[in-house]
């Protein structure tokens, strides 16, 4: 099957398309090349003194080793978020498609939390996981763990993934759910009919039907938890302890608006940039493949 | 409907824009500032008295947010065309302030062009210092002033039967007693982890935290808090947290409540909490001199601030500079600094409010309030107490802190933090002398 619209002036089309091209100009290609040339100088944080540097912001990057440990960190923290919060979304989002009474008040429920700001999300378990406010963490020591986020780096690690991922279960949730609902009911039937159990029919009726919706929302959280986590960390652990939650975006965040180290920091942004145009396009060359549509 | 709201709005709009524009030749002086609460009535006080006081100048107070953000808006108001006139900005950002050469306009210079009575010998040496230059030239206005002081839970150390501690190693062995009696999460701790255990630590006896008077004599400088007496007191906390005689509570403030909540019952940090504590606490409390080392000759030396001045942007008419001038006068009024003083907490910064409030009895209820001041004015401020100035500041506590994270979560020995903090920290400041304007 093959869609064209056929125009009758050649500069139809082009007019067409000219306000959301100039739209996609402004707003994403113009900051994208500002952050390109940034990453070329050296500016004070008034923008009072400038020097044109060449590749000195990218070379003084690779020659830390720090920032080696800061990609591979990003990498784990980004896989974690995915992967934890697409497993728990599709888990509660298979539970909430059974026909159940007030299925309607989970959902909703279940939705909510995506309207909550990151940063919020962050002061949210830092009250009950701080070592020193936290409710829970005063349970936590009164059972006799050794909770104390501020010295371990496992332990500040995990409190961060495991708030990035909450943040996103309600939006994958939702997809899941309008994912499930598309299902044609009569191919689980006809499973059933077969005798085929649960779980069997989950992983090769629901699975596979709900591919593209899985696909769709790993890029979305990869590129999200790349991108969105800095509130929660900067809320939550300010990157420690030591440099245990660094990732690449509070490093951009912190050298650039802390710091007032503008060349450095666009420069770290034009190579995250780069990372997540490169992730994605794997993504689609590689995962997509075993997509079904 | 939509249109017709839009109607109204341009109508109210330009009715506003109508009453309030010239008729009378009021010069506006926008002053962004970082208060809340209590604080920020302080401040809203101030530019309603002052605009009361006279009819040429209208002095607009805005909150901005915390410290940080709002020398970020300060300086994105800058790089679009439109600084406020002042801008209230924390100790740590006093370099990259003065850095920028052409964007602030130095407070001595503003003075003596609007024609103001300006002497710079009636504010409080040790609070000056730290926003002048080394020839004595005040940079930025101080405005609000606190140092570090030991809170003690007085309760609970006569549970524990613990004299206040007055040395290091009092305090050592006040918090073991203190953890083996009631405070096992807890004998002592403290926040902003770097400036207690790093700068004022320093400052206090008198040893150097980097070159160059700690940055006050040129951009050039580095870092040399790897020294014996820096690592000894890592050393000696590292050795205490293993079992929470010492417990480590954030690199910010976010730690205070365990003192009032009582958990920790020895607790260092600003004198500026005092308002929570008044607040909050269900003990009897004092705020006493930080603990020294009494086997450094001359400690304890003199204590250096923290909070914030009042810096005045660059590029502005001289009609408006005198308009600014004018207010920094104001402020700088004794009963005017004795009602900043008692209102805010913060140290009053003339040398005559001080008196006046010593006079009028204010410290005999409340000691706690003196003890910064008394810590301040203790020595005459040397080369390592008169202050810090370093470029980056805040990012560069942030590094320290990881360094320090790291020695305490027994990853690194205390000498191997200090020293990476010592050359991560150097890596910065070179990157800083390269940006600032010469």
């Amino acid at each position: 099957m093959q869609k064209q619209a056929i125009f009758q002036s050649k500069l139809l089309p082009y007019a067409l398309v000219a306000p959301q091209l100039a739209v996609v100009l402004i707003f994403f290609y113009w900051p994208a090349a500002q952050a390109v040339i940034q990453s070329f100088l050296l500016q004070d944080a008034f923008g009072l003194s400038t020097s044109f540097v060449w590749f000195d912001n990218y070379v003084e990057l690779f020659k830390d080793p720090a920032y080696f440990e800061t990609i591979v960190r990003t990498f784990f923290f980004s896989f974690a978020i995915a992967v934890s919060s697409l497993s728990f979304a599709l888990l509660l989002a298979v539970m909430a498609d059974k026909p159940l009474r007030g299925s309607m008040l989970y959902r909703t429920l279940l939705i909510w939390p995506y309207a909550v700001a990151p940063p919020v999300v962050g002061v949210l378990w830092i009250f009950m996981l701080h070592p020193s406010l936290g409710v829970l963490a005063r349970y936590l020591r009164a059972a006799g763990v050794d909770w104390n986020p501020l010295l371990d780096g496992n332990q500040a690690a995990a409190l961060i993934i495991v708030a990035a991922a909450w943040k996103q279960i309600s939006y994958n949730f939702l997809f899941f759910l309008a994912g499930l609902q598309a299902i044609p009911k009569s191919v689980f039937e006809a499973a059933a009919i077969d005798g085929a159990r649960p779980m069997r029919r989950f992983w090769t009726v629901t699975f596979p039907l709900l591919s593209p919706t899985i696909f769709f929302l790993l890029v979305v959280n990869i590129v999200y938890a790349f991108f969105d986590t800095f509130g929660i960390i900067d809320t939550m652990t300010r990157g420690g302890p030591g440099t245990s939650t660094v990732t690449l975006v509070y490093k951009v965040y912190s050298d650039g608006l802390l710091g007032g180290n503008l060349g450095s920091s666009a420069a770290q942004s034009v190579i995250l940039m780069v990372m997540v145009i490169v992730l994605t396009g794997i993504q689609f060359r590689f995962v997509e493949r075993k997509v079904t549509y | 409907m939509a249109l017709r709201h839009f109607g109204a709005a341009a109508a109210f709009a330009v009715t506003v824009g109508m009453s309030v524009s010239p008729a009378l030749a009021v010069t506006e002086i926008q002053w962004w500032h970082a208060m809340t609460g209590a604080n920020n009535d302080v401040i809203v006080k101030l530019a309603t008295d002052f605009n009361a006081s006279q009819s040429d100048y209208k002095v607009i107070p805005t909150y901005k947010g915390n410290y940080a953000d709002t020398m970020n808006a300060g300086i994105a108001a800058f790089r679009a065309g439109n600084a406020p006139h002042i801008m209230q900005v924390f100790e740590v950002g006093t370099a990259t302030m003065m850095a920028a050469t052409g964007a602030v306009k130095p407070v001595y210079k503003l003075m003596a062009e609007a024609g103001e009575k300006f002497d710079p010998k009636i504010y409080l040496p040790a609070i000056t210092g730290y926003y002048s230059t080394s020839k004595g030239e005040m940079l930025s206005f101080p405005f609000n002033s606190s140092s570090t002081v030991m809170w003690v839970n007085l309760d609970e150390l006569k549970k524990a039967n613990v004299e206040i501690p007055k040395t290091w190693p009092e305090t050592f062995a006040a918090a073991k007693k203190l953890h083996d009696n009631g405070h096992p999460t807890c004998g002592f701790s403290g926040s902003w982890v770097t400036w207690v255990n790093l700068e004022q630590l320093s400052a206090w006896h008198n040893v150097p935290l980097a070159s160059k008077a700690n940055g006050l004599d040129g951009f050039d400088t580095v870092l040399e808090f790897n020294g014996p007496l820096q690592v000894k007191h890592l050393e000696k906390l590292v050795e205490l947290q293993k079992d929470k005689t010492y417990d480590y509570a954030g690199r910010t403030n976010t730690g205070e409540g365990r003192f009032t909540s009582g958990e920790c019952a020895i607790y260092l940090t600003s004198s500026a909490f005092f308002g929570n504590v008044k607040a909050q606490a269900k003990f009897n409390f004092n705020a006493v001199p930080m603990p020294y080392y009494p086997d450094i000759k001359g400690a304890p030396q003199n204590s250096i601030i923290g909070g914030a001045s009042l810096w005045v942007m660059g590029g502005k008419s001289a009609e408006e500079y005198k308009g600014v001038a004018k207010f920094l006068t104001f402020l700088s009024d004794t009963d005017r600094q004795v009602y900043i003083h008692k209102a805010s907490g913060y140290l009053p910064i003339t040398k005559a409010a001080y008196e006046k409030a010593k006079a009028e009895g204010f410290y005999k209820d409340q000691p706690y309030l003196e003890t910064p001041l008394l810590e301040l004015t203790n020595k005459e401020p040397t080369e390592n107490s008169r202050g810090l100035r370093l470029g980056n500041m805040v990012q560069l506590r942030d590094v320290w802190s990881e360094e320090i994270e790291q020695a305490l979560a027994g990853k690194k020995t205390a000498k191997q933090a200090l020293d990476s903090a010592v050359e991560r920290g150097n890596v910065m400041l070179r990157q800083f002398e390269k940006t600032a304007v010469k």
